[in-house]
């Protein structure tokens, strides 16, 4: 059933050799300007920096095994902590989806050769490593200890190396900023002849919407971190009530970004699974342009809700109030997209691969993810379960369960088209259960703890809680262990596995035209675009 | 927007005739001319929202302390003040005839535009060195550093933090602005890369040039012209 259409790869198409073997030698790589090659740097960087920051987490975890504390000083967990959270949110959760798969697939699926700014694409990548480097830097240096939000005036006046963090965050906000732009530009002017909006995979809408909040949004944080560079090294005081500042302003500079950042992190995951979805259930996906356009909704609603962050923060109960209704209207149209990609799924032909069983973990966990997220935005229940264990949970359920299990989706559907290898559909299989169940083992024992209310952020609790404490730890391993299996298989694929044809899943999306892997200059004449992207052949039910 | 229709023959030909400035992945000087300029607005656009952070603690600080931003203002020199928002809107004016030269074939001429810019640029922060300096005499001085007792009134340390922040990261914009005419005249003019077929490059520059003039234009009233 895989290979129904398409061409079997010829890696030589015509003469011209693959993206991978057309230059060798380091400096092919760190100074290229082809938008494969760094895609798949970012790749590499992002999934080193996401094993970084899920050890640490293994480590914290293990502590918090027992209520007492065993491993660990407060001091240590709260620094273990911090980092875990800046790791992953500013070098893995944000540039996630976009800098890596979007990299290489996005000119592929708009027929176009490369980004419309090759240059500045390697210099985002670059910004990257520099910023990266900081945090490392911060990392080695003993750490910082506020969280990773930086909330004032605790970040401004503590002794760790909280400057170097802020930082490495700026900087890596520049990168962020960059790629942004450079997707904004590319989708505009660099779409194949014949490739219309209304052609667009669903992918490139949420690319698109990704984009706009990271050149709106990613700006206002960066001012504000340099900000706080200031008030550390300058007291310039405008967070410090000392000075008559105002370290409430902090929160809404800081949340102003931070609430959009997670629809940067969540809404290319959404378009993942709008292409799965659609492939693996050979069927045109339902509600195309509602898809496409909540993605736009979404970015525009999430600019209005950061308040949700601060009810417990003295602002005023009408801000809260409209907070919260606000929030609640981001809920329309998330809800839509579930809706669309469960009625994709029904009467479809459903291909149960592994790409397929990351797409159903998504649309489960996603869904209790969301609507947690409507116990939170509730003011009278907020109260009660801010800074619990309940939002700990709702966060890893949207992030980790959504943005991962779309990005994981998203590099085993785009494995074949990256390196011309399949990966190993039975291990794959194992590794997908694993990270299911882990998963939820992990996180929906911290939704009970959190109910009862286990605050976050302590290393020593009430013994009462230990109980779903330890499970969330066993899930963590179990998590941890379907991980590694996938790192192991997919890189045994590289060698190992069977060669790709040019389109194993029969999609209809360009990228799927070229060769896998694609040539230096992706195809070999200019492609034009005659059909949509899910224009797939009817099924035929009487078979059934 | 404008890709979709090119004929196919003219797209087919893939690898035909590329003039110098155009870059392999363009199909053309239209396609490639278009999305430098829409790369240069969204790149504005992020531009304005990185002020808008100072704008917004002006503005919540403004309303805190209504009395205190009256009375500090009236530190600052409205003159020099004045005189360097003239400078710009006339610095303005040349990088506007640069592009316009360009337009013209007349690099010599966008050239010479060029210095006078950058000229207006460099007069503007010598009169910004001045003002500084004699704030910081007067210990003027954001945050903690503050140590002038003439004002009456709640937290007047913060009116010179937000002044020198916001006067500060906009001084930065004007000496990077300086930094891209040097380049541009050292770099693509006197290399010959620029003509009327191709000049986005001396146009976007202007863009960030008018863009760093116009945030002063809010940033003189917002803090010399205080009522």
């Amino acid at each position: 059933m895989s290979a129904t259409t398409g061409d079997l790869a010829s890696t030589h198409g015509h003469g011209e050799e693959s993206y991978l073997t057309a230059k060798s030698g380091i400096a092919s790589w760190l100074l290229t300007v082809d938008h494969k090659r760094i895609g798949i740097m970012y790749l590499g960087a992002i999934l080193s920096f996401f094993m970084i920051g899920g050890l640490i987490a293994l480590a914290f975890r293990l502590e918090l095994a027992t209520a007492q504390p065993d491993l660990f000083s407060g001091n240590v967990y709260n620094r273990l902590f911090t980092l875990h959270g800046a790791i992953m949110v500013f070098l893995v959760l944000v540039p996630s989806i976009p800098a890596s798969l979007g990299n290489f697939v996005l000119p592929l699926m708009l027929g176009a050769k490369d980004v419309a700014f090759p240059k500045l694409n390697l210099l985002s990548f670059h910004i990257y490593i520099v910023g990266a480097l900081f945090l490392v830097y911060t990392l080695l240096s003993g750490g910082v200890e506020t969280g990773w939000t930086f909330y004032t005036p605790y970040s401004s006046t503590t002794d760790s190396s909280v400057v170097s963090a802020l930082l490495g965050a700026f900087i890596l906000g520049f990168s962020s900023i960059l790629t942004g732009i450079n997707f904004i530009v590319t989708i505009h002017k660099m779409r194949a002849p014949g490739l219309t909006w209304a052609r667009l995979p669903l992918f490139v809408w949420a690319s698109y919407s990704t984009s706009m909040i990271q050149v709106l949004a990613t700006p206002v944080i960066a001012i504000t971190l340099f900000l706080l560079v200031f008030e550390r090294t300058m007291g310039i005081g405008i967070f410090d009530p000392a000075l008559g500042g105002d370290p409430v302003l902090f929160q809404h500079f800081f949340w102003f970004y931070s609430h959009p950042v997670v629809y940067v992190m969540i809404l290319p995951a959404f378009g993942v699974i709008s292409e799965t979805v659609s492939i693996n259930s050979r069927k045109h996906i339902f509600g195309y342009s509602a898809i496409a356009a909540s993605s736009i909704a979404i970015a525009a609603i999430g600019f209005l809700v950061w308040g949700h962050h601060m009810f417990v923060s003295g602002q005023s109960d009408m801000a809260g109030t409209i907070f919260s209704l606000i929030t609640f209207g981001v809920a329309v149209p998330t809800a839509i997209k579930v809706f669309s990609w469960v009625a994709t799924m029904y009467k479809g032909s459903i291909e149960l691969n592994t790409v397929m069983l990351y797409t159903l973990s998504f649309l489960f966990i996603f869904a209790i993810g969301g609507l947690t997220g409507l116990f939170l935005a509730t003011l009278a229940v907020d109260v009660h379960m801010h800074d619990t264990y309940f939002v700990v949970a709702h966060f890893h359920y949207v992030m980790m369960g959504g943005t991962l299990m779309g990005f994981i989706a998203g590099i085993h559907h785009w494995w074949p088209k990256i390196t011309g290898r399949m990966y190993p559909e039975g291990p794959a299989k194992i590794g997908a259960w694993l990270v299911f169940i882990g998963f939820n083992l992990t996180f929906f024992t911290q939704f009970v703890a959190g109910s009862r209310g286990m605050p976050r952020r302590y290393h020593e609790y009430a013994p009462e809680f230990e109980i779903w404490q330890f499970w969330s730890t066993v899930g963590s391993f179990v998590l941890a262990a379907g991980l590694f299996l996938t790192l192991g298989y997919l890189l045994w694929s590289l060698k190992g596995g069977a060669k790709a044809p040019r389109n194993p899943w029969g999609a209809k999306s360009l990228e799927w035209q070229t060769e896998s892997p694609p040539i230096e200059h992706n195809f070999h004449a200019q492609v034009i675009c005659r059909t949509g992207p899910y224009d797939f052949e009817e099924i035929d039910h009487s078979k059934a | 927007m404008s890709t979709g229709n090119e004929t196919e023959s003219e797209v087919a030909a893939g690898h035909g005739e590329h003039p110098a400035f155009l870059a392999h992945h363009f199909h053309d000087a239209a396609q490639q001319k278009s999305a430098v300029k829409l790369g240069m607005w969204a790149f504005l656009v992020q531009e304005i929202l990185f002020f808008a952070g100072l704008f917004m603690a002006y503005f919540a600080f403004r309303a805190l302390y209504p009395e205190t931003w009256l009375v500090a203002h009236e530190l600052l020199d409205k003159r020099m003040g004045a005189f360097n928002t003239v400078v710009l809107l006339f610095s303005s004016l040349t990088m506007a005839l640069a592009v316009r030269a360009c337009q013209l074939d007349d690099i010599k001429g966008s050239i010479r535009y060029l210095w006078i810019t950058i000229a207006c640029a460099l007069g503007f922060m010598v009169v910004k060195y001045f003002e500084y300096s004699h704030k910081f005499h007067l210990g003027l001085l954001p945050g903690k550093y503050y140590s002038y007792d003439g004002i009456e009134g709640g937290a007047p340390e913060l009116f010179f933090s937000v002044y020198f922040m916001m006067t500060g990261v906009h001084g930065l914009h004007v000496v990077i602005g300086v930094g891209i005419m040097v380049w541009l005249i050292f770099g693509p003019l006197r290399q010959g890369k620029v003509s009327s077929k191709y000049y986005a490059v001396v146009e976007n520059t202007g863009l960030y040039w008018h863009l760093v003039d116009l945030i002063w234009i809010f940033l003189f009233p917002l803090l010399y012209l205080v009522r």
